[in-house]
């Protein structure tokens, strides 16, 4: 008979192995729906994890794009991890993510054409208090009345969808754009409130940047600050935290407060760089992709970065597989929700031991 | 704007069809979770079951097979929860959550080869002299089976819960995990009938939706009813006939909204459809702000028998 045996602390080995074992079981469990749905197995999996790294012709192409995906989820993922580290569901990443972009583009086109060096600055800013401001909703509803962060946070999605589309036809639209929805380019005509590459072939962009810079952060709040403690605390023992005096307004406030500054950021790099405008379907769904990722990379700063390139991979791999194979886009979405489900499943691993023991007789 | 476009029975008639997608899914959640289970998928289990639903009945040409079928689909991908929560006691949000992923995008995998089609028609329920009858007619006696069964089934969870042996283990396992353990009850068991029961029913609202609202088959076209069912079951303190109340006042809200957007008030429709997302919310704040009345004692919490 199989028994679970509770760990007193989550296995450090198991914690590190289980994601490379879950990276493994979908990738043998996605080629056995690839092969069923009549591809070759393994040159679909090569495709995906293999050449948009390192195939001569699209290497080149495909190689700078990890970044440019990378970064917003690894931006979002690094901000969710906080919340769910300390049992603070924050699901809404998405519409933080929307409103960080509205907000920061129109602060950038009410200056349009100006030159101004400040420009760009201002927007970051901005782009981060749109998202903030949109995450302290159900921060504040949480904190005064109770309400549950998750539904709220998510319907908020909806809302910011709406949002966007009125946004895309109505105040933001551009003016030259002959009626079209949509608003001005601001990576292609707006050069002070563009978000280009930095190194020239590397995808690189400011975004990237700011998703390093909140690894480093993560990693030093975690280890090293009160704060990261509080927020260790209340997700492994809620009792001990209320009883050692961690406030818990203050930590929800901060937790919901900082992922979605950081879903804001990442809305605002996207849509003055690689996005270039806020258009009706701006939305991307990297916010739910960076519920995986933070998952995937164990809600740890590190784990994170490298859970973030390996969904980015995936995704520029699922672009080249529906080039190539004629894969459907949809296979690569199932694809990363079953990574999650396997994760989630191999979990048990780091927090239970497996003994096998006699049946006992009655 | 027309407001005289508007009529108030047809309102009425078509709140019933709008709220019946909610009403079944949240009556399902509402069991799962009175039975101490917090599954946040419901929204992957509606997907699901509306293309499951959708593919079956425009292949057969039976509507009726197609909501067999999307009953069946959203119980089988419950039990992907299920077996991850119950047995290898993964963390609840997470893996609902997770399960909304992979529903959104196995749907929308099955569905591709299914957009633009048209389903099979679910013949309504014509009542002969009854649903000719004027006013009472078109409100109670024109409608098709399924928003009868949607309705026969608080019923039974009613009755269910509340008068039967089951029910009462039932919510015993959601109050008290380890005391119904300590007198002999299968905790898991239980548990793993009622997130079935939940799916089954998920999958149901959602054929609903792809079969007879919309009727059609589009990716992501559960719009956020799963999660708004969710928030129903909170706005109804774990009771069902609050969870009727709930689905309907939000079918209103949502069929209002609509018709608003056809008489051509001078709100933009934006801001007209981000309306019933608002609405949830302020009623969410209203509740909430009561105090959580209800919650079944073990939600969300995962059960292991130790020793």
């Amino acid at each position: 008979m199989i028994r679970l045996e509770k760990r007193p602390s989550p296995s450090r080995l198991w914690t590190v192995v289980t994601p490379v074992l879950a990276v493994l079981a979908t990738m043998i469990v996605g080629g056995l729906m690839f092969w069923a749905m009549g591809k070759d197995p393994f040159e679909t999996i090569r495709t995906i994890f293999w050449d948009p790294l390192f195939h001569e012709t699209f290497g080149p192409y495909s190689r700078p794009q990890l970044l440019v995906k990378a970064g917003p989820l690894i931006l979002i993922a690094i901000g969710l991890s906080l919340g769910f580290r300390a049992g603070i569901w924050n699901i809404g990443a998405e519409g933080q993510y929307i409103m960080g972009a509205i907000v920061g583009a129109g602060v950038g086109l009410a200056f349009y054409p100006s030159e101004s060096i400040l420009i760009f600055p201002a927007m970051v800013i901005a782009g981060a208090f749109g998202g903030w401001a949109w995450a302290m909703i159900p921060g504040l509803l949480k904190v005064k009345f109770g309400t549950n962060e998750i539904l709220v946070s998510l319907m908020l999605v909806y809302v910011a969808e709406s949002w966007l589309a009125s946004m895309a036809q109505g105040l933001l639209r551009n003016p030259d754009g002959m009626g079209f929805p949509g608003s001005r380019n601001l990576a292609r005509d707006f050069p002070a409130a563009s978000n280009l590459e930095l190194i020239s072939g590397t995808g690189m962009h400011w975004g990237v940047v700011a998703a390093f810079i909140a690894v480093i952060f993560a990693y030093v709040l975690l280890s090293r600050h009160m704060l990261g403690f509080q927020v260790r605390l209340t997700g492994e023992a809620p009792r001990a935290a209320r009883f050692s005096g961690v406030k818990p307004a203050r930590l929800i406030l901060f937790c919901l407060g900082t992922s979605g500054a950081l879903a804001g950021l990442a809305g605002l790099f996207e849509v003055a760089g690689p996005a270039g405008q806020v258009s009706i379907d701006f939305g991307s769904g990297y916010g739910f992709t960076a519920i995986i990722v933070a998952f995937l990379g164990r809600l740890h700063p590190v784990g994170i970065l490298l859970a973030g390139l390996l969904m980015a991979l995936t995704y520029i791999g699922g672009e080249l597989a529906q080039l190539m194979l004629g894969l459907p886009g949809a296979a690569i979405q199932l694809f990363q929700g079953m990574l999650l489900f396997f994760l989630l499943a191999m979990d048990v691993l780091s927090n239970y031991r497996i003994r096998l023991t006699k049946p006992e007789a009655a | 704007m027309d407001l005289s476009s508007i009529n108030p029975i047809l309102l009425i008639a078509s709140l019933m069809v709008a709220a019946t997608p909610i009403l079944l899914a949240a009556i399902g959640e509402m069991v799962v979770e009175k039975a101490g289970v917090l599954n946040l998928g419901v929204e992957g289990m509606m997907i699901t079951g509306a293309v499951v639903g959708f593919a079956i009945g425009v292949n057969t040409g039976s509507p009726a097979l197609g909501f067999i079928a999307a009953a069946l689909g959203g119980a089988a991908v419950s039990m992907l929860f299920g077996v991850l929560t119950q047995y290898l006691l993964s963390n609840q949000v997470a893996t609902g959550l997770g399960l909304t992923l992979f529903g959104l995008g196995l749907s929308a995998l099955i569905g591709k080869p299914y957009e633009g089609m048209k389903s099979p028609v679910l013949q309504k329920l014509d009542i002969p002299v009854l649903s000719d009858l004027p006013v009472v007619g078109p409100i109670l006696f024109g409608h098709d089976p399924v928003v009868y069964l949607s309705l026969i089934l608080v019923v039974l969870v009613w009755y269910g819960l509340k008068f039967s042996r089951a029910g009462l283990i039932l919510r015993a396992v959601g109050e008290n995990h380890e005391a119904a353990h300590a007198l002999g009850y299968k905790v898991i068991r239980v548990r793993l009938m009622a997130i079935a029961f939940g799916g089954a029913c998920a999958g149901l609202g959602g054929a609903y939706i792809s079969l007879v609202r919309v009727p059609q088959w589009v990716e992501g076209l559960t719009a956020g009813a799963g999660w708004i069912a969710l928030a129903i079951v909170v706005f109804a303190s774990w009771r069902p006939w609050r969870v009727l109340l709930g689905a309907y006042l939000f079918g209103g809200v949502s069929v209002l909204q609509l018709n608003l957007q056809a008489a051509g008030l001078a709100i933009p429709v934006e801001y007209l459809s981000m309306s019933p997302y608002v609405i949830t919310i302020v009623v969410l704040v209203f509740i909430s702000a009561r105090g959580q009345h209800g919650a079944p004692g073990s939600l969300g919490r995962s059960f292991h028998a130790s020793g």
